[in-house]
């Protein structure tokens, strides 16, 4: 059993399209008893048996952390994805069975905070849903920014304006509506916490600019889900396990690994957490990392690779598993 | 040199000029040294957007150095609770990007920084250099009150009359370390009294 992957058994409850991209889920548990607690920024990740195939992706809980009856998710319909998305907007129906792991919070408050702070773009709204449901329950001050590419595809926007008024702002990039970022960030009381969620792109902007406008890293918080990347398929060999296993083209190395009957420990699956950071034995060809964990020196160093969401391309490769 | 014994035992670094455009120094006494050493590593113009607050020592040295880094405000005050209502003003009004630097004694650090966390800083956001006298703020765990520049060990609260023994147990909230009464079973004890942080 890989570290803090307790599962759930659950059932689908409902399923109900948001916009031409987004669909949310309801899991209730099939005991019918409660779920467990969460706080705002938690993720569940959700296994998707398709086939021979199983999918593990980490999604943000959206739902009120004051209600655990049931758990809801959105996902954002990728096409040229992995095959993920596309199998929950197309295979997933109300009274499926489902696995899904125990809340783990990556992005969690900081609840010292005296105002918090909050950009999202996109997708990246979900897990701003829960916080801001738990900060107002508690009389949380807060403020959220929120980027969609049009007003039709602001998942949840007429919701959160509903909500909570002119605590949310709006930017459409279709309007050509930006952010004021460096106006935003310098006129921000002290004892003001940052949050950010997400593409990579406006993440990388938002932590750039705080840090040099004088924001301390501890104020400043991110969540990135890297999807695995499909790419040319390559061999390694697992040292400690003694096998020799192939990624496949739209297989991720942590796939792979688990497929070849090794259990690695994991949580996010996204390259955030940290928990299935691999040494490298020895290695002859170019690491592809895409994670958010490794420092840029340990990816230059060729000494440890995140297997969820990085591959390799080359000669060989020897990790320690 | 603070040497860390139990947890909460504060250590400090050395001060290194923080990105951001507004900057505040409070310092007290050799306090000053650490800002003048700092300030061959700042970039260019960063004393444009700097506000320097210092308590002087009893010689009255360093404002002269301090006033050649051309702060944009320099601030002199003569003791701590003298400081204390413009701290507070400066951090009420201040905006995310203020950086804080404390450099000195420890009773000033201390003090500072309950200021500060107040304000919704965290402390390992505050830059800390310690600098002259080891005299400790000690808080009497019986009576609660605080007795200033304490150097010896044992030594007596100036409230209630104890003989206190003080710990390297340090309260961030209040500011202080912890002493506690030392012949608590006998009071006919009397340890010898020495001069522990001078």
């Amino acid at each position: 059993m890989s570290t803090g992957t307790t599962k759930l058994d659950v059932v689908v409850s409902d399923v109900v399209p948001v916009n031409e991209l987004v669909t949310r889920f309801h899991f209730r548990r099939r005991d019918g008893e409660l779920l467990p607690t969460f706080s705002g920024g938690a993720h569940v990740v959700v296994e998707m048996r398709d086939g021979d195939r199983t999918r593990l992706n980490p999604y943000s809980l959206m739902g009120s952390p004051l209600d655990t009856r049931e758990y809801t998710i959105s996902v954002r319909r990728d096409d040229v994805g992995r095959g993920g998305s596309l199998f929950m907007h197309r295979q997933v129906k109300p009274g499926l069975e489902m696995v899904i792991s125990y809340p783990v919070n990556l992005f969690s408050l900081d609840l010292r905070a005296k105002k918090h702070l909050m950009l999202a773009g996109g997708i990246g709204i979900t897990p701003f849903m829960a916080q801001t449901s738990q900060l107002a329950g508690a009389g949380g001050n807060f403020e959220l920014h929120y980027t969609c590419r049009t007003a039709s595809l602001g998942t949840y926007a007429d919701v959160l304006q509903q909500r909570y008024g002119n605590r949310v702002r709006l930017y459409h990039d279709d309007r050509e509506e930006r952010i004021d970022l460096d106006r935003l960030l310098s006129s921000q009381p002290l004892g003001t916490h940052l949050y950010v969620c997400g593409p990579a792109g406006m993440i990388n902007w938002v932590r750039d600019r705080a840090a040099a406008l004088g924001w301390p890293p501890e104020t400043v918080h991110f969540e990135h889900f890297a999807a695995p990347q499909p790419g040319a398929p390559f061999d390694v060999e697992l040292a400690v396990s003694g096998k020799t296993i192939r990624v496949g083209e739209q297989q991720s190395l942590l796939e792979a690994i688990e497929a070849a009957g090794v259990d690695p420990p994991y949580l996010c699956r996204g390259g955030v957490c940290g928990q299935c950071e691999t040494n490298v034995i020895s290695s002859d060809g170019k690491f592809i990392h895409n994670d958010h964990w490794l420092s840029e020196e340990d990816h230059r160093s060729g000494c440890k690779i995140m297997p969820c969401v990085s591959r390799f391309e080359g000669k060989s490769l020897v990790l320690e598993r | 040199m603070a040497a860390k014994t139990i947890i909460s035992r504060p250590i400090y670094g050395t001060l290194s000029p923080q990105p951001g455009k507004h900057h505040l120094f409070i310092a007290d006494a050799e306090g000053a040294l650490a800002i003048i050493d700092m300030a061959g590593k700042a970039p260019p113009g960063f004393f444009d957007g700097t506000e320097i607050v210092f308590i002087p020592g009893p010689e009255g040295k360093h404002i002269a150095a301090l006033e050649a880094l051309k702060p944009a405000q320099l601030h002199i005050a003569p003791s701590f609770a003298s400081l204390l209502p413009r701290l507070k003003q400066t951090l009420t009004n201040a905006h995310m990007g203020l950086r804080l630097y404390l450099s000195g004694t420890e009773g000033l650090i201390g003090q500072a920084m309950q200021v500060a966390l107040e304000a919704g800083m965290d402390h390992t956001s505050m830059q800390t250099e310690h600098r002259g006298s080891l005299a400790r703020r000690m808080q009497c765990v019986h009576c609660k009150g605080i007795t200033e520049n304490v150097t010896t060990q044992p030594a007596l609260c100036a409230h209630c009359g104890l003989l206190l023994l003080v710990r390297d147990h340090y309260s961030r909230r209040l500011a202080a370390f912890q002493g506690v009464c030392i012949n608590a079973e006998d009071r006919s004890e009397v340890p010898p009294m020495e001069e522990a942080f001078p």
